[in-house]
């Protein structure tokens, strides 16, 4: 008989091996779908985690395209772990930062066709603000009449995707653009055009935010006694109550800086990499960065790389596609098992496995 | 009454620092009312538990109808006709009272024939229920009559009950009374785990007296009067309370008519709560386990904010300040429950130092945690308190609980207060441990600090109190000088008068 013991405390070595079994047991099992689908499997592998970025034909593409994915991914990341550190569950980021990209991008095109230095920190606040204040809402609905702030953020996706599908065609739609959907193209307008700042690198003002983000909540969630609320609050509720920790406050604290690193992140694609609000910009990030924010352990370390494994597995997957002509669902599949082993893994953090006899007569 | 149901002999059950049961041995008749009657860490809950197979005996052995049961887990204790109502129930409250029924069946009946089988069982033994409510809206009451029909449906030989009051209003106390005696009429022997007397007197045909888990006595309870009752309970050492000399000094803390409405379903009110705390004493507040004494508790740490002008310390109302705002005027607090309220299991203590001494003891500078400071404060507590754990970064769940307590109450002692209040300081944590533990606060209330302790060991209080007062549904009576009190006078503070005449009645 197998049986799970847990652990008296919690073991250093699982919590770090977990993520790197987790990547391997995806590559074997990955490996298998492969082959049952009847690609090469090595190669399939070798294409999606090697050649991005050593293999000479590809990556001088796809190397800047590891931070320009990644980005983003990192900084909603973390402003998502923070909630999930204190045990609220934002899972609405991608609501978040659509509408973080709609009113930045608003902002901006408001003022279109001015050339100030200003427009475009003017827009990158815009966006933080979008964000947040769409972040407010599951909060406030949260603190006062005691809703799920799950459902509520993930409702509210929908809604900014509405929004967005509207703006897109009415509001914000380009009046140039000859009656397409979309708006005028932000990387186009000097002002307003969120431009890579080291040629080749993909490093872009969005990176640099991303980076920022690491290092401040780092600093945040070690040294801070916010931060320390956020994790006391996620690990003992009553026992937060007890040290006179407002649990409103941590909720509205922790959707409120979630929900501005999302728009940001929308505003820094929107004006970047994507140029313009158009119906389907948005890549799905803010969902991706709920797996990216459990595979980096909720750390802002472990984020920073889990960001940048994702976005190699996002790359790979689309070379895979081009290359090996695997189907895109694939590649989403293969995302799923890294959640799922890390999760399935993590077990052996807290628990150990004992096997034989055991129980007690 | 001839053969005994179930005959134990020599039972023991020894755990790490504490025998929770040493060579325990009686006899349940068929168709008896005994009560097991002891303190909290008396050795009841041991008892019954291996009685119901949930813990292995380390010696000893039972016979049940004269043959030898020894069941390794409560399904074989069930199938061998014992059954029990635990005092924490386990229902769903989004299931109905059938569904609840049902899930506790090895191979449950169609829900229809369920429904009408709970019907009547509920009408032949006078505990009206609707098997399709659900099990949210009830009372607590009905919620044990839930947990006592799921129990009779196995027609049990013998049904443990433990603490079976503790929820209930007398009204209730009386419709059970009635149910039990009716099954004991009708063979079913009933093994009833309580520490009231006066309900033991009226209800009971038999009872055996556990005191640090020995077997005190075995008597009939009718025919002994409540106050022996009470010594063999609590021994010799009640006779003799020490009137500590002390000079109380100003008062520190008073509250005044605090009345708050119960936090949840489970809670009970604060109900018109007065009380003064001066320098250098200690109050010791007693009562029967959810009476109060989290509510009371939450009122003063600052968990729950009161009403204006009900908590004031030194003179200035703190009514409205949060736990930070009281810590930092000198009140300081430790609840009862030790991992998830006092401290956060999976945390170090070095963490769970700063906790509640972020402020006082200056371990945070413009926001930021001095962690080396931090570190420096856990290992002054552990150094002081004498906490057995291999490093200050250990989790607090590795700890022993008597470890983890010396941690939380010496975290609070080290901060200096001027007023502290802690609910059952000594709950569950082995002898020594407990022996340090009031000896710490009995040298804190020396150095002039006013303590509150509010505690279910009435030996506790008796040792370190100076004045006692009792906490009963929400009310808290007039404290009294520990030197003048008597059994009958506690038991009166205790259960208050009301219940008392009733069980007199009766009786």
């Amino acid at each position: 008989m197998i049986r799970l013991e847990k652990r008296p405390q919690p073991s250093r070595l699982w919590t770090a091996a977990a993520p790197l079994i987790a990547v391997v047991l995806t590559m074997l099992v990955g490996g298998i779908m492969f082959a049952a689908l009847g690609k090469p499997p090595v190669e399939a592998i070798r294409t999606i985690f090697w050649d991005p970025l050593f293999n000479p034909q590809f990556a001088a593409y796809s190397r800047p395209q590891l931070l320009v994915k990644a980005g983003p991914l990192i900084l909603i990341a973390i402003g998502l772990s923070l909630g999930f550190r204190a045990g609220i569950w934002n899972i609405g980021a991608e609501g978040q930062y659509i509408m973080g990209a709609v009113i930045g991008a608003g902002a901006g095109l408001a003022l279109y066709p001015s050339e100030s230095v200003l427009i475009f920190p003017m827009m990158v606040l815009a966006g933080a603000l979008g964000g947040w204040a769409w972040a407010m809402i599951p909060a406030i609905l949260k603190t006062r009449f005691g809703t799920n702030e799950i459902l509520v953020s993930l409702m509210l996706v929908y809604v900014a995707e509405s929004i967005l599908a509207s703006v897109s065609s009415g509001l914000l739609r380009n009046p140039e653009g000859m009656g397409f959907p979309g708006s005028r193209n932000l990387r186009q307008w000097e002002a307003a055009s969120n431009q890579e700042l080291i040629a080749g690198t993909g490093m872009h003002w969005g990176v640099v935010a991303a980076f920022i983000a690491v290092i401040l909540a780092y600093v945040l969630l070690a040294r801070h006694i916010q931060g320390f609320n956020i994790r006391l609050s996620g690990e003992a509720p009553r026992a937060a109550r007890f040290s006179g920790v407002n649990p409103a406050r941590i909720v509205i604290l922790c959707l409120g800086i979630a929900g501005a690193l999302a728009g940001l992140a929308g505003l820094f694609e929107v004006t970047g990499p994507a140029g313009q609000i158009s119906i389907d910009f948005n890549s799905g990030y803010g969902f991706t960065a709920i797996i990216v924010a459990f595979l980096g352990r909720l750390h802002p370390v472990g984020i920073l790389l889990a960001g940048l494994l994702m976005a190699l597995t996002y790359i790979g997957g689309e070379l895979a596609q081009l290359m090996l002509g695997v189907p895109g669902a694939s590649i989403q599949l293969f995302q799923g098992m890294l959640l799922f082993f890390l999760l399935g893994v993590d077990v052996f953090t807290n628990y150990r496995i004992r096997i034989g006899q055991g129980v007690a007569a | 009454m001839g053969q005994p149901l179930l005959t134990l002999r020599g039972l023991t059950k020894a755990y790490p620092g504490v025998v929770a049961n040493d060579d325990v041995s009686f006899e349940i008749g068929e168709g008896e009312i005994h009560a097991l009657l002891g303190e909290n860490g008396a050795g009841k809950s041991t008892l019954v538990k291996m009685i119901y197979g949930l813990v292995k005996p380390d010696a000893g052995a039972m016979t049940l109808r004269g043959q030898a049961f020894a069941p390794s887990q409560p399904a074989e204790a069930r199938r061998a006709g014992v059954a029990m109502v635990f005092q924490h129930f386990s229902l769903f409250d989004a299931l109905s009272v059938a569904e609840n029924v049902a899930l506790g069946m090895e191979n449950s009946p169609r829900t229809r024939d369920l429904a009408r089988q709970i019907r009547d069982v509920s009408e032949a033994y006078g505990l009206p229920l609707d098997p399709f409510r659900v099990v949210g809206t009830l009372s607590a009451g009905e919620r044990q009559r839930v947990e006592i029909i799921r129990c009779l449906l196995q027609d049990p030989k013998l049904l443990i009950m433990d603490e079976p009051t503790s929820v209930l209003t007398p009204q209730e106390v009386t419709i059970l009374f009635e149910t039990l005696r009716k099954l004991r009429s009708e063979g079913t022997s009933i093994l009833y785990i309580s520490h009231k007397l006066e309900e033991i007197r009226a209800l009971c045909d038999t009872a055996t007296i556990l005191r640090l888990g020995k077997r005190v006595a075995t008597c009939t309870p009718a025919e002994t009067t409540a106050r022996a009752l009470a010594e063999m309970m609590v021994g010799a050492s009640f006779a003799t309370p020490k009137a500590r000399a002390t000079t109380p000094g100003d008062v520190l803390l008073e509250v005044k008519a605090l009345s708050l409405p119960a936090p949840g379903a489970f809670g009970t009110p604060l109900r018109d709560v007065s009380l003064q705390l001066r320098a250098g004493e200690v109050l010791g507040i007693g009562g029967v386990a959810g009476n109060g004494q989290d509510e009371l508790l939450a009122a003063l740490s600052g968990e729950r904010l009161a009403p204006r002008g009900s908590v004031l310390l030194k003179g200035r109302d703190i009514s409205r300040d949060g736990p930070v705002a009281r810590r930092g005027q000198g009140l300081l607090s430790g609840p009862e429950e030790r991992l998830g309220h006092a401290a956060a299991p999976n945390m170090s203590l070095v963490e769970n130092g700063v906790l509640t001494a972020a402020r006082r003891a200056g371990l945070v500078r413009r926001g930021f945690i001095d962690w080396r400071a931090a570190g420096a404060f856990a290992d002054t507590v552990i150094k002081r308190f004498d906490v057995r754990t291999p490093s200050a970064q250990t989790a607090a769940r590795a700890l022993s609980g008597g470890n983890l307590q010396k941690f939380v109450i010496g975290r609070e002692i080290v901060q200096d207060p001027d007023v502290l209040v802690v609910n059952q300081p000594t709950w569950g944590v082995d002898a020594a441990a407990a022996a340090a533990i009031r000896q710490a606060l009995l040298d804190l209330a020396a150095d002039g600090t006013g303590i509150l302790v509010i505690s279910q060991d009435l030996d506790e209080l008796m040792e370190i109190s100076d004045r006692f007062a009792a906490l009963n549904e929400g009310r808290l009576s007039e404290a009294r000088p520990v030197a003048d009190l008597s059994i009958e006078k506690i038991g009166l503070m205790m259960g208050g008068a009301h219940d008392m005449e009733v069980a007199h009645e009766t009786a």
